[in-house]
């Protein structure tokens, strides 16, 4: 189930080659997180995985089928930003997709069937702890509860593949580890391949279960456009992070973290008198 | 403190509104008195008893010769061409905008088809559309629908163009197709734009009505302000004015009033 098989694959916008032989198998199941210096193709890949780009040469398959040549609903999406539709209230935001799918022409449902979809997404809703939050509109939410209506979204459709696109860049510290826990909780109760770009190691290291780093090998002002980024790192996590099981060894990130933060990269702070 | 930072309070701004309106009035009146004194039967500046006369004659007496009340008979007819040009402006305005701004294809092939058009002054067009279709209703709905449409179309279609492509990407991801995308995605969200434009488009659409009207007409506001020229009846001519100007300021008020109301989601933004 919802294995990727990344073969060979490039992507060159005209002149500019931007990702070179990117091989790469995810199984199913798998929290991979892909890092990267900015402007490293790690973004250009996840469109290529959700179907919005395609894949100049090389190929994508997803159990095994090729993957279709535009998005879909196997493959959930949250990006940093303009996620939801600031037109539809929390309800209607996780509604759309149980009202729009397996009809080509349907827009909206009524009656009995209209009753079971808004009782699925009252409890996706609840399950992303927006309970209560139903009758408002995005605009209205904070950061944090507009990525989690987000989240909703995309995991009501029950895709096999959920690909996240800095979800949490643009949150407060606090309120990140919050959404950590519930994306944590998310990742072990469903079956979902999860595939994260993110700008931050350590939530790369703590939510993901690998970690895959984007690099440019040639990396001259006069190289940058005929050599692209290759994979230069695949690391993962020990000892293994597997979904749906409890991982006794792995501190909890989102758990105090001063101790931790001192001395590590920060000479000056161990000088610190008193300290 | 700066001149950018000093903020009226709530009865100052309203006085300092009421200031440009009250000015008006007052200068006009003045130079009335000024001219009646020297001439009583002046008829480029009327005092306030002439136009008092004036519509009562117009708003409150029948027609000896049609037995209807001018002032109603009148703005019947010219709201009527309105309300019909800028119905259909808004239909063709409201799917070509919305298909043109979704379709690469449909945009490769109309897209500087539309741009050329909207060029096109209208009014220019008016003595086609005369030839044309007559000179009755049709050829001033006719041009009300040209001269707006448009540019409708081109604002239509710059929003949808302008949604952000995540948002139809996640729409994708949620099964949706290119119909229901237009349908749940693109559609509510282009239609506070809509009011926004049409609001805009009002000033444009009562110059075409106008224009038609004073050329070729038995009726209307248009036609009556300049039917009485021919008089010199300034006195039935700048109550004209400003009925027709009261009369876009409360489809302006109209139209804010629905944005408002139907499209809470979109308040404090543009469209």
């Amino acid at each position: 189930m919802s294995e990727i098989v990344i073969s060979d694959v490039w992507k060159e916008y005209d002149e500019q080659i931007v990702l070179e032989q990117i091989s790469l198998t995810i199984a199913p199941r798998a929290f991979v997180a892909l890092v990267g210096p900015s402007g490293c193709g790690k973004s250009t890949f996840l469109r290529m995985l959700l179907g919005d780009e395609r894949p100049t040469r090389g190929t994508i398959t997803l159990d095994g089928h090729p993957l279709p040549s535009e998005p879909g609903p196997d493959r959930g999406v949250v990006f940093q930003k303009y996620s939801v539709f600031p037109h539809l209230t929390v309800l209607g935001n996780v509604l759309l997709g149980l009202e729009l799918q397996g009809s080509s022409v349907r827009i909206c449902l009524r009656g009995e069937a209209r009753r079971r979809a808004i009782d699925t997404a009252r409890e996706m809703i609840a399950e992303v702890g927006l309970a209560g939050s139903e009758t408002k509109y995005p605009a209205q939410l904070s950061g944090g509860m507009q990525q989690r209506l987000a989240l909703a979204q995309a995991l009501v459709m029950r895709p096999k593949v959920l690909l996240l696109d800095e979800p949490f860049g643009a949150l407060d510290p606090g309120i990140r580890a919050d959404i950590h826990v519930l994306m944590r909780r998310l990742w072990h109760e469903t079956a979902l391949t999860v595939v994260m770009v993110t700008h931050d190691m350590r939530e790369a290291f703590t939510l993901a279960n690998r970690v895959i780093a984007f690099e440019r090998p040639r990396d001259r002002p006069e190289e940058r456009e005929r050599y692209g980024a290759r994979l230069s790192q695949d690391i993962s996590i020990w000892p293994a992070r597997l979904a749906g099981e409890p991982d006794p060894y792995s501190p909890d990130r989102d758990g105090p973290i001063l101790s931790e933060a001192f001395s590590r990269d920060d000479l000056a702070l161990e000088t610190v008198p008193g300290d | 403190m700066r001149w950018i930072n000093a903020t009226p309070t709530r009865s100052a701004r309203l006085a300092l509104a009421l200031v440009p309106f009250v000015l008006v009035l007052v200068v006009y009146a003045m130079g009335s008195a000024a001219r009646l004194a020297d001439n009583p039967s002046d008829k480029l500046l009327p005092g306030l008893a002439a136009f008092a006369q004036a519509i009562e004659r117009m708003a409150f007496m029948p027609d000896q010769r049609t037995g209807e009340l001018l002032l109603v008979s009148d703005t019947i007819a010219s709201l009527t061409r309105l309300g019909a040009g800028l119905a259909i402006a808004t239909a063709i305005a409201l799917a070509t905008g919305m298909v043109l701004g979704m379709f690469p294809y449909v945009r490769s092939l109309l897209g500087s088809f539309v741009a050329v058009i909207s060029m096109v002054p209208p009014l220019a067009l008016l003595p086609i559309l005369f030839i044309l279709m007559g000179l009755g209703e049709a050829a001033k709905i006719a041009l009300i629908a040209i001269g707006v449409t448009p540019i409708l179309i081109r604002d239509l279609a710059f929003k949808v163009t302008d949604l952000p492509h995540e948002q139809l990407v996640k729409a994708q991801t949620l099964s949706a197709s290119s119909w229901q995308i237009g349908m749940r995605v693109v559609l509510p969200q282009v239609l506070p734009r809509l009011l926004t434009s049409l609001k805009l488009q009002l000033g444009p659409a009562w110059l075409f009505l106008i224009a038609a009207e004073a050329i070729s007409s038995d009726s209307g506001l248009g036609y009556r302000i300049f039917l009485v020229r021919r008089y010199l009846s300034m006195d039935i001519i700048f109550p004209y004015v400003a009925w027709i100007t009261l009369l876009a300021v409360i489809m302006n008020l109209l139209l804010d009033w629905l944005r408002w109301g139907a499209f809470p989601w979109a308040r404090g933004s543009a469209g």
